[in-house]
Parts: C-alpha cells; sequence; structure tokens
C-alpha cells in the first residue's frame, strides 16, 4: 500500500512543529502506525527522507519504543497490565484467562484481525488495579470474567466505552490522536474516575481545606 | 497546623467538566499568571526557591534552584520539557491530574517557562494514555485560543509556544536525559552528565525538566505565596503532594496531604486494610524505593523521614500489599520490568538485570540453595552505583530491601519447592470468588 501524498504532508507539518525537525520522529511513527496499521518499512522510509536520516537511523529508534509494531496490529489492542501490584490484584488471573479465550499468545492477533493481546507495564492507573488498556484507553477495575466480556463485544463490533474516557476507537484512530492530529473526543467522559476522588470527598466531609492563602 | 488532607491540585477535580477552560477559569484559573507577569522572572524563582517546592518527579531536587540553574547569558533558546513520562510502578498521580486539570499544568507551563524566559515549551506525555493526551492537546487548543498562549500573552510582551509531544513506550524515558533524547528523535538512552540538562539540554541548549506535579503546583505558589505553600509540610521538605495508594486498601485512590502524613493516617482514611488481613509490606515512592513493612507505619512521608527509614520518597507512590502477597513473586515481577526496560546502553544494567531475573525466577520456583541469596546479592553489589543512570539502582531496591525484611521467605521457597502461596487469595476477585 502506498502512502498518499496527504499523509506525507501531514508527517512534513508534524516535522515542522518543531524547531529541529528530527524531534518529529515519535509522533511521525505514530502517523505511520495510524496509515498503515504498523511500521512499515515504506513508512521508515518516508520518514528517514523528510528528517533527512538513515532509514537505519528511523529503525533503530522504531525498534527501541514498545508502542511500535512491526507486524500488523488487530482493530484493538489489548494491553493487560501485569507490574507487580496489577499482577497481585488479578492481572496475571486477567491475562492467562484472555489468552485462553482468544487462543493467542503475549504480542498476537486473533485470526479475525479484531484483538491483538499484549501484556503490559505499569500504566499509571493502580488506584484501578487489575488495568486493562484498549488501544491505550482505560479499563479499570477489571475480573477475567469483565476482561473476557469486554474483549467478546469489541469482537461482536459492540459499542464499549472506557471507564474514564469515550467509546473506544480503532488502533489506527488513536495512533492518529497520538501523533497529535485530534479526533474531537476530549470532552468524553469524566473529569475523574471514583479512586482519583476519594481522598477529595474525605476533605469535603471532614471540613479540610488547604490554608487560607496569606498575602494581598 | 494544616489540616490532615490540603486539596490545592486535587480541589477541582470533582468539579463539572474540570478539565475545560470554563471550568478552570470560573474558580480563579490563570489569574495566576497576571501576577507572575506583574513579577520580574527571577522574583518568580526566588519565590520558588523560598517555597521551598522540591521536585515532585521523585529526586526532590530544589526546582527553584534547578531553574537558578540556567545560564541567562547563554544566547541560546532556553526550554522548558514537562516530564509527563509518569511510568514508574506504582505511580498514578500525574496521569489523573492531567485528565481532570490540564490547565493547572498549562498555566504552571507558563508562569514557569516565563520565569526561566523561555519561548518554547514541551510537554512529553507517554503515550500509553490516549485520553489523558486528548485532554492535554485541547488544553493548549483553549488556552492559544484565549490568549494564555502564543504572542505577547495577557499583552505582556511575551510570547510562549506549547508542544504536546505524545511519547512511544519505554520507562526509562522518565530519566530526564533519556527523555531528550526521545524529545530529539532518537532512541531513548540517558546521556553522560555533566553537562547537565540546564546548560546543555534540549537541542543543546539550556533546558529545565520538571515533573507534571512540580509544575502544577507552581501556580498555587504565585497566587497564594510562597510562605503559603511552605506553611504546609516538614521542615526540609515543604508544601503538599498527592499521595497515591494502591494495592490492598480498602479505598484505593489520591490523597493530597502535606509531606510529612504518616502511611498510619494514610491507611486509615483509606477505610484500613481489606477485611480480615493485614499489611505486609509497601513502597513509599514507587517500585525503585525499596519496600517497607508495618514496622515502618509511623515514619513521617517526607523526604528526610523516608531516607532515614532506609527509603526515598520517591513520588508517594504508596502500593499496599497484605499477608496474601508472596514477596519473592512481587520482587520477581519487578526485576523482569526493570530488565524488560534497561536501555541497554550500559553493561552493569543490561547485563546485570538479566542474570538478576534468572537467579529470582529460579529462587521463586525454589531451585538452588540459600547460597544464591548471597550470589542475588553480590549481584546487587555489582549493579548498584555502577550504571549510568538510576534505573539499575531502582531494580536492585527492591531486591536487597526484601531480603534484608523477609529472608525467610526466600527460604521457605528452597524447603517448600516452590511458592507455598495462593495466588488467587491476594486477587481482588478472591473473596467473591469470581475467579474460582
Amino acid at each position: 500500500m502506498a502512502i498518499d501524498d496527504k499523509t506525507k504532508s501531514e508527517l512534513r507539518e508534524i516535522a515542522a512543529r518543531y524547531p529541529e525537525a528530527r524531534s518529529g520522529l515519535l509522533p511521525m511513527l505514530h502517523l505511520v502506525q495510524s496509515v498503515e496499521g504498523r511500521v512499515t518499512s515504506e513508512g521508515i522510509e518516508l520518514c528517514a527522507e523528510i528528517l533527512g536520516i538513515t532509514a537505519a537511523e528511523v529503525s533503530g529508534v522504531a525498534t527501541f519504543y514498545t508502542m511500535y509494531k512491526r507486524r500488523p496490529v488487530g482493530d484493538y489492542h489489548v494491553g493487560v497490565c501485569t507490574n507487580t501490584l496489577c499482577a497481585v490484584m488479578g492481572g496475571d488471573a486477567i491475562f492467562e484467562r484472555l489468552k485462553g479465550h482468544l487462543d493467542v499468545g503475549n504480542d498476537e492477533t486473533t485470526e479475525d484481525g479484531k484483538i491483538t493481546l499484549e501484556h503490559v507495564e505499569c500504566n499509571a492507573a493502580c488506584d484501578y488495579a487489575p488495568v486493562v488498556m484498549v488501544n491505550w484507553e482505560f479499563m479499570d477495575n477489571q475480573t477475567p470474567e469483565s476482561a473476557t466480556q469486554l474483549v467478546d463485544d469489541l469482537r461482536a463490533g459492540k459499542e464499549v466505552q472506557s471507564t474514564r474516557g469515550p467509546k473506544i476507537c480503532t488502533w489506527r484512530e488513536a495512533e492518529r490522536v497520538l501523533a497529535g492530529f485530534p479526533d474531537g473526543r476530549a470532552d468524553d467522559g469524566p473529569a475523574a474516575g471514583p479512586a482519583s476522588l476519594v481522598g477529595l470527598e474525605i476533605a469535603r466531609e471532614q471540613g479540610w481545606t488547604a490554608p487560607e492563602a496569606n498575602n494581598a | 497546623m494544616p489540616d490532615t488532607l490540603t486539596p490545592v491540585l486535587t480541589d477541582n477535580w470533582g468539579d463539572d467538566r474540570a478539565w475545560t477552560l470554563a471550568s478552570y477559569a470560573a474558580r480563579g484559573g490563570y489569574s495566576a499568571l497576571d501576577k507572575a507577569f506583574a513579577m520580574d522572572p527571577d522574583a518568580i524563582i526566588a519565590a520558588v526557591k523560598d517555597s521551598g517546592l522540591r521536585g515532585r518527579g521523585g529526586a526532590g531536587f530544589p526546582t527553584g534552584m534547578k531553574w537558578g540553574f540556567i545560564p541567562q547569558d547563554n544566547p541560546k533558546p532556553k526550554y522548558l520539557v514537562v516530564n509527563a513520562d509518569e511510568s514508574e510502578p506504582g505511580t498514578c498521580k500525574d496521569i489523573p491530574l492531567m485528565m481532570a486539570s490540564p490547565h493547572t499544568l498549562v498555566e504552571g507551563v507558563i508562569i514557569s517557562s516565563y520565569a526561566i524566559r523561555a519561548n518554547k515549551a514541551f510537554i512529553y506525555i507517554r503515550g500509553e494514555v490516549l485520553h489523558v493526551i486528548r485532554r492535554v492537546q485541547n488544553a493548549v487548543r483553549e488556552a492559544y485560543d484565549a490568549g494564555h498562549l502564543g504572542k505577547n500573552i495577557h499583552g505582556s510582551g511575551y510570547d510562549l509556544d506549547v508542544v504536546v509531544h505524545a511519547g512511544a513506550g519505554a520507562y526509562i524515558c522518565g530519566e530526564e536525559t533519556a527523555l531528550l533524547e526521545g524529545l530529539e528523535g532518537r532512541r531513548g538512552q540517558p546521556r553522560l552528565r555533566p553537562p547537565f540538562p540546564a546548560v546543555a539540554g534540549l537541542y543543546a541548549s539550556p533546558t529545565v525538566i520538571n515533573n507534571v506535579e512540580s509544575i502544577a503546583s507552581v501556580p498555587s505558589i504565585i497566587g497564594n505565596g510562597a510562605s503559603w505553600f511552605s506553611s504546609m509540610g516538614t521542615e526540609k521538605s515543604k508544601g503538599y503532594g498527592i499521595f497515591s495508594l494502591s494495592g490492598h486498601v480498602k479505598k484505593p485512590g489520591q490523597y493530597e496531604a502535606p509531606l510529612g502524613i504518616t502511611l498510619r493516617t494514610l491507611i486509615d482514611l483509606a477505610g484500613g486494610m481489606r477485611e480480615g488481613h493485614e499489611l505486609k509490606f509497601w513502597t513509599p515512592g514507587g517500585s525503585s524505593t525499596p519496600i517497607l513493612t508495618a514496622e515502618h507505619l509511623d515514619v513521617p512521608l517526607d523526604f528526610e523521614g523516608v531516607g532515614a527509614a532506609g527509603s526515598m520518597l520517591g513520588t508517594r507512590a504508596l502500593q499496599i500489599f497484605d499477608d496474601t502477597t508472596c514477596v519473592v513473586r512481587a520482587v520477581l515481577r519487578w526485576t523482569e520490568f526493570y530488565k524488560h526496560e534497561s536501555c541497554g546502553k550500559c553493561t552493569p544494567c543490561r547485563e546485570g538485570t538479566w542474570w538478576l531475573v534468572q537467579t529470582l525466577a529460579a529462587l521463586e520456583k525454589g531451585q538452588g540453595s540459600e547460597a544464591d541469596l548471597d550470589l542475588l546479592l553480590d549481584q546487587c553489589d555489582n549493579i548498584l552505583g555502577r550504571s549510568f543512570c538510576a534505573l539499575a539502582d531502582g531494580a536492585v531496591s527492591p531486591i536487597s530491601s526484601s531480603i534484608q525484611y523477609f529472608r525467610d521467605e526466600y527460604v521457605a521457597h528452597l524447603t517448600h519447592g516452590g511458592c507455598p502461596f495462593d495466588h488467587t487469595a491476594s486477587t481482588l476477585f478472591a473473596a467473591e470468588g469470581a475467579n474460582a
């Protein structure tokens, strides 16, 4: 598949955001993934050409960061946190259940091309453990049952809502946002999930506040 | 004496559409900006110094002092880079902050950039948090539209552009020089220092790199005064901070309090430990900070107190594990994380974390002998302080501290011929029998 002119001009647009064009490489590779479904050789060569660096230099970057995939990713990337806290709270059990249910191993995609399953490292939502990410949206407080239902719903094309965000978009659509092209969904979802607010709620109940400002 | 909890950064998180400019402005947002523009940039640096604010990303370096290191006679452009690569296991404060109130961060970015005389700032957010990136992108756009960013902000004559930059999955990019490499479009491997970023950072120009929570604290310091900030906290650890409780407590979540609060108080606020279980071990500030136990419940959670207890305050990422949790399993998993995230630049870390996993994995399976514990500690000795950056120091923290407190549990794996724990018992759904 050839990368079209619109994408080429968007890649240049990314590079132009920065005082030095090469700074655009990470978001440019996100855009390549949004168009190609993975980091392709053509994408690598195009980035190299635009930035005036070698394809080897671009490859070196593409292979360093775990979000860049060289094999096709499904419509929904399902990341199960199996770092210690989530693992202990149930992430290991969720990951095992999903591997069996989907009949795939780590970093593999279901035959229908819908789901790519991967165990991920800490995603900064430990107060919602165990956490599953779908296309990098939070699915908080999961169980093996809820996670199984989640992937079944995704495969069946049902609408799935992030527990702290919008309706789940496709992996390619997500990658486009990461490249710096907003999708207009910033206003979806709540400001904060329940765990983010527990301390604030106690402070309100108790009448606890920060001190009054002591200057004019 | 300030109240037990002091919501400042979290104060608006429950507001309707808290992430929007309208909501933020309705409670006085961006008013600190005008106060800042009426001040000389050096006076802002002085105020942040006077406040006693220390870096909230883990290391605790005084923020105002860091800003003061920027050589203002250097003709190159100055840059502010916000480290929003929150990835330290257990750490989960910057992500909810940016999701709920991204404008607090943006206002902090503007004041901080003005103070160090930067006209370009970058917010480097880890890529794996899509909705947070949407919210920050949106806040920056709203700030431009309202004239808080761009040319001649608020008629001050000061110009600032902000770029929101998504990372692509690399724990090491939380290390500030590795982050700069990522931001320059390279593999995220740490740089040799000196030169420090203050002198030669992004594009070899003077650069300040600060954590999200540090920068987000700046508007409140400028708005309310340095002495207001320093009226909270302890002698050398001033102000408030977000304490993130996760794991086996009844109400995990975010608790914003003056530095110096204890875990005993925090667990009380969180409704206590899970029913029928006791605290076994915890991390004060993420997996890179040596674990502590129930004997440390009354340690003041400030930089000095936790240091004196043999650990580090880190990011106040309090991961709480009860008596159902196998410490060997927990430590092995962290060690696998460090091995996976080692950038490969230096030998002690690249090879050392690999060996740590081999040795620990065998012990967890009950293979080997007690002498392997000494081997493990010897490996730690050959890594700690011998690596290029702090990642490998972090890798040995859980190992050496867990052997210090739970040597018997390692030995029990050997005598038992494997892990003596039922891992199902420590899950969230154990009580409900959901996994039976």
